[in-house]
Parts: structure tokens; sequence; C-alpha cells
């Protein structure tokens, strides 16, 4: 058996999977991954299960080393520099770290969760089927906490087999899409058109139980108390000061907050990856559109393992690829010759 | 009786839920009919439903787009709520240890002030409530009871406390508390259980059921102390009577 030990790493990382479901009506709040594209890309590269318990990293640096052999990984989500001995590491696509090798992660240059698969997935206790870290119920496997420098994960050492990469189709880059409800008829017509129409940017106070929104204030038809009632993993309430907050993985299972609107599975990852102060817009689209979008991203992960292509083949453009992230964008190495600069800074 | 309610109304929560309101306000008959469904829900089983959260008023129901869409689930569970009830069901009953006061209650006294009366009779009125378990949210194993005193009702703190402590048995509005971890709380501190309604690793290891019957009596916090040890060791403590 190989180790991956954790060498440093900053807040707001834990081991996250997808979630735990079938204890919501006791309290207990699902977690896992708040981007569960790219969890299910670092878990597809590795050849893990799709849902199968990962690292996600929160903004900060990270790194890792493995001992007592090698260990196959592979980094998917927010990008950053990331390198072994000062070569650049690719993100989207898996590599081995031989036995006393680091992997050092930079900060997130854009979104703010990065996953980090391990070949074999992370081991542990499940409860209720989820091995995810709930820090506030004392649940999550190996470590019920936040990662700290010293954690290790043993695993299966690497197969050896060649290195993949995976081909994603481009983050939409529109507006977030929400179904309107349950508690629109709490707002009038106008404040449901200031919500809609509005540019809203997420607080640096945000985290994994819920994403503060900053934006003009949203005032409600009858004051902010309802009863409370259940709420879901993107559900969007308006308290009392009239700032929404959308809901993410950590939030408690019942609320108190009118929900004004609910953001649709298939846009929550995008949402999760937003950058705290960067503007961005909701859509109102229906429950059509929405039970279709949800179908074609319920299809995308499913069509993941058809998107694998073997990595070793292609020379790996490391000049490109290593601009391309220090000026903050990921890319996939072998599409770094073709990756233009933006237009912003 | 059912046959005269009106139907509950069907809210969109997102893609993948759906909330099926019964009442926008607190009430007790439409808790039973929230119970009721949720029952007949699990009954039913219907393909692409995946867990469903009883609360005071509605039954969230999650599913699977992929399986059962909308208006299909929509009109199954509309169907479902307009049959009969059914014979409540036994419901279960917890006897539940409250160590009330001094550290363990640090409203206690300021409650007794508030309503012109003594600490002793406060303990007296919120032993005598027989309360039903409305809900069950917010953190794991904080139950929401319903049939608290009308005489103690009284409106929440100004300043909610930050942290309040596992096992606080509180008061808030019109409603009762047994909250299980440390968490932020605006209510009223009465006293504390060494009872957890949630335990990791015990079987089982939630305790408490919406629909439960729940009544409280008075220990000392010798007793506390000890029977909170042994409810550390996995003991469940509370006592259960079945009616």
């Amino acid at each position: 058996m190989s180790r991956l030990v954790v060498a440093s790493i900053g807040p707001a990382s834990s081991v996250q999977d997808g979630g735990r479901t079938g204890a919501q009506r006791y309290g207990l709040t699902p977690s896992g991954a708040m981007d569960r594209l790219a969890l299910a890309a670092a878990n597809c590269l590795v050849g893990n299960e799709l849902f199968a318990a990962v690292v996600e990293i929160g903004p900060f640096g990270a790194s890792f080393t493995a001992r007592d052999g090698a260990v196959r990984i592979a980094i998917t989500g927010a990008p950053r520099n990331a390198d072994i001995a000062g070569k650049p590491v690719a993100s989207e696509t898996s590599v081995t770290l031989k036995d006393g090798e680091t992997l050092t992660l930079g900060f997130a240059r854009g979104g703010a969760f990065t996953y980090l698969a391990i070949e074999g997935a992370i081991q542990g206790e499940p409860v209720f089927g989820s091995l995810a870290v709930n820090a506030r119920a004392g649940l999550g496997s190996p470590y019920p906490r936040p990662l700290q420098a010293g954690d290790e994960f043993t695993v299966a050492a690497a197969s050896g087999g060649p290195e993949q990469r995976i081909e994603l189709p481009k983050p939409p880059d529109g507006p977030i899409r929400v179904l309107l409800g349950p508690q629109d008829d709490e707002f009038d017509d106008a404040n449901r058109e200031l919500f809609l129409s509005s540019d809203w940017k997420i607080s640096a106070t945000s985290d994994r139980m819920g994403y503060r929104l900053e934006g003009p204030v949203i005032k409600h038809l009858h004051g902010h108390n309802i009863v409370s009632d259940g709420t879901v993993n993107g559900s969007i309430q308006v308290p009392g000061n009239g700032a929404p907050i959308v809901l993410m993985m950590d939030r408690g299972t019942s609320g108190g907050y009118p929900k004004i609107a609910t953001v649709i599975s298939a846009d929550l990852g995008s949402l999760a990856q937003t950058s705290a102060g960067t503007a961005f817009r909701f859509k109102a689209i229906s429950m059509a559109e929405a039970q279709d979008e949800a179908k074609k991203f319920a299809q995308l992960l499913r069509s993941l393992p058809d998107r694998l292509r073997t990595a070793d083949t292609v020379e790996l453009n490391i000049e490109a690829l290593h601009d391309a992230n220090v000026a903050g964008h990921a890319v996939n190495a072998v599409d770094a010759a073709t990756w233009q600069s933006p237009a912003e800074p | 009786m059912a046959a005269t309610l009106p139907p509950p109304r069907l809210l969109p929560s997102g893609d993948s839920a759906v909330t099926v309101e019964f009442s926008r306000t607190i009430d007790d008959d439409a808790n039973q009919r929230v119970l009721v469904l949720d029952r007949a829900l699990t009954a039913a089983a219907i393909e692409g439903v995946t867990e469903a959260v009883p609360t005071y008023r509605s039954l969230l129901v999650h599913y699977d787009p992929g399986r059962i869409g909308f208006d299909a689930l929509g009109e199954q569970l509309l169907a479902l709520a307009s049959r009969p009830q059914p014979p409540t069901a036994k419901a279960r009953r917890w006897r539940i240890p409250v160590a009330y006061g001094g550290e363990h209650g640090i409203d206690l006294e300021d409650v007794a002030k508030a309503l012109n009366t003594t600490p002793e009779d406060i303990v007296a009125r919120h032993v005598a409530g027989d309360y039903r378990v409305a809900m069950i949210g917010f953190t794991p194993g904080w139950s929401y009871l319903s049939g608290l005193d009308e005489s103690l009702h009284m409106s929440r703190r100004q300043n909610p406390r930050l942290l309040t402590p596992a096992g606080t048995i509180s008061i808030g509005g019109i409603q009762a508390g047994i909250q299980c971890l440390a968490a932020p709380s605006g209510w009223h501190l009465l006293g504390r259980t060494p009872v957890r309604t949630y335990q990791l690793h015990r079987n089982p290891t939630f305790l408490t059921e919406p629909g439960d019957r729940v009544t409280f009596f008075a220990i000392d916090h010798k007793t506390f102390a000890e029977q909170d040890r042994a409810a550390e060791a996995g003991e469940i403590i509370a006592e259960r009577v079945d009616a």
C-alpha cells in the first residue's frame, strides 16, 4: 500500500463525495462535493467510481507527498498552478507521483474548489452511504473535520497504466438558471424583477453552507418570517436584510426565510465555482426546461468514461501550459497551443 | 375528515424536489396531514422518489427528474393527500429527563420573571405538557415540539446566542424543543437533558421520529451528570412508553 500525505493545506478543504441522502428528515444535511461534474471527472480520470471520495481543496494552496510507493492522482475544478518538483501538471489529466514526490498546488485562480482524486479512492467508514465531511455533525471519514497537514490516505499502489486526459465541455458562461419558488409569492412583481434583472456578486463570507449575495435589497411582501420548511441544494432564501443567500451542500435541512427561487441542479456547480466579486445574473426558466437540463447533466456525467483519451501519446506544451496557468486559466495541456489570452488582465 | 380539507399546494423547489404545502402557519391539523402523507408516500414507494422531509406544515419530496417528472409526481402526491386518513398509527411516547435551571437552564429565572411567576411554576408547566415531535431539522436530532402550554408562549430572544449547549431543552414562540448538538439559538434555555436524540455509533442513530409523543420529567443536577456519562457511552436513557 502507498500513502498520500497532506504536506500542507489551507482552510475549507475536506474529504467529499456524492453526499449522503436519506436522513434529511432527521436534520442531517447531504453535504458532498460543491462541483459534482469536477468530482466525477477527477474520479473518472483515475478509474474510480464517479462519486467516490476525493479531496475538495478550498481557495488556498496545498501540497501532497507520495510515501511507500507511487500514487496516481488527477486534479479538476478551479484552475491553479500545479507542479511536481517544478514541472507543471495539467488539470483534467491523470499523473503519477513517484515515491517521495510532492504535488504542489497554488491558490485557486477563478473558482473556489479544486478536486484531487486518488486512484483506488479514499477509503473510510461510510455513514448513510457517504464519507463526506459534515464538521458540525461530526461526520466524515477518515477525518470528520477539515483536513490538516499531516493527515494521510492509504491507497493501493499506482497501477502504472497509461495516463488519461478527459475532454469536458466548455463551462457555461451565461446566467445562472433558476426556477422561481417555492415562496416567490412572498415577493411582489417589482422585487421578483429586481432579483432577475440585477447583477449579483458572491460575498467573500460565503462557505459550504451558503453563498451570500451582494446586490440590491430584495423586499418581502409580508415580512421575512415564514414557518420553517424544507430546503434543497440551491434554495435562494431572502433573510430580513434583503440580501439573498444561496443554500449550498452544508445547508440546514429546514429554514424559516422565504425562498424566492431555486438554482437548477445543472447550474449549481457553476455557481459554486463563481469567484467572490465576479458579477453574474440569474435567469428564470420553466420546469420543463429545468428538468430537461437535469437529464442532460445526468447524461453528461454518464458519458464521462467515453470522454477519456490516452494522454501519454501527446507532447505536452509545457511552456504554453505554464503561461496559461500563470494567467489564471485552467487549460488542458494538449489544448494549450490553441489557448488564447483573454481580454481581461 | 380528509375529504372536506382543501388540497395541498404543490410548490416547485427546483428541478428535483417539490414542497407539498398544507398550511402557511403552524397548525396541528396541517402537521397531522403532513405526517399521514409522509407515511402514505413511504408505503406507495413511487418510482423516482428519493426521500421526504416532513416539516410543521409541508412535506418536501425529493425525486430524480430522470425517473419521474414534476407533473406525474404532483398528480400522485395530490391523489395520496386526498385519501381518507387511516386510523392514527400508534404513537411512541418518550419520557425525557431534564435538569432544569442553574447552569443547565440559564434563562429559567428570566422566563419566570417575565411571566410573573416562580421558576418552580415554569418547570411544573413545562413538565405537565404533552408534546408531539412536529419535525426534525436545522441540525441532526433537533426535535421541534408542538403542544407547549399557552401560558409559556413568549417571543424569542432579541439577541440569539451564538452557541448553546448540547442537550438544551428550550422554548421559543409557541414551540418547545429538544436540541441535540451544540448550536446557535434564539430560544429560552430552561434546562438540559442527558438524552442524545442523535448519536452516531448507537442503534438507533436517531431516537425521535416526527409524530412521536414526548413528556418531560425533572431530575437533579447530580443525576444529570451520571446519566450524561451513561448516555455518552451509548445508553438511550429516555424511557419509551408505547401507547
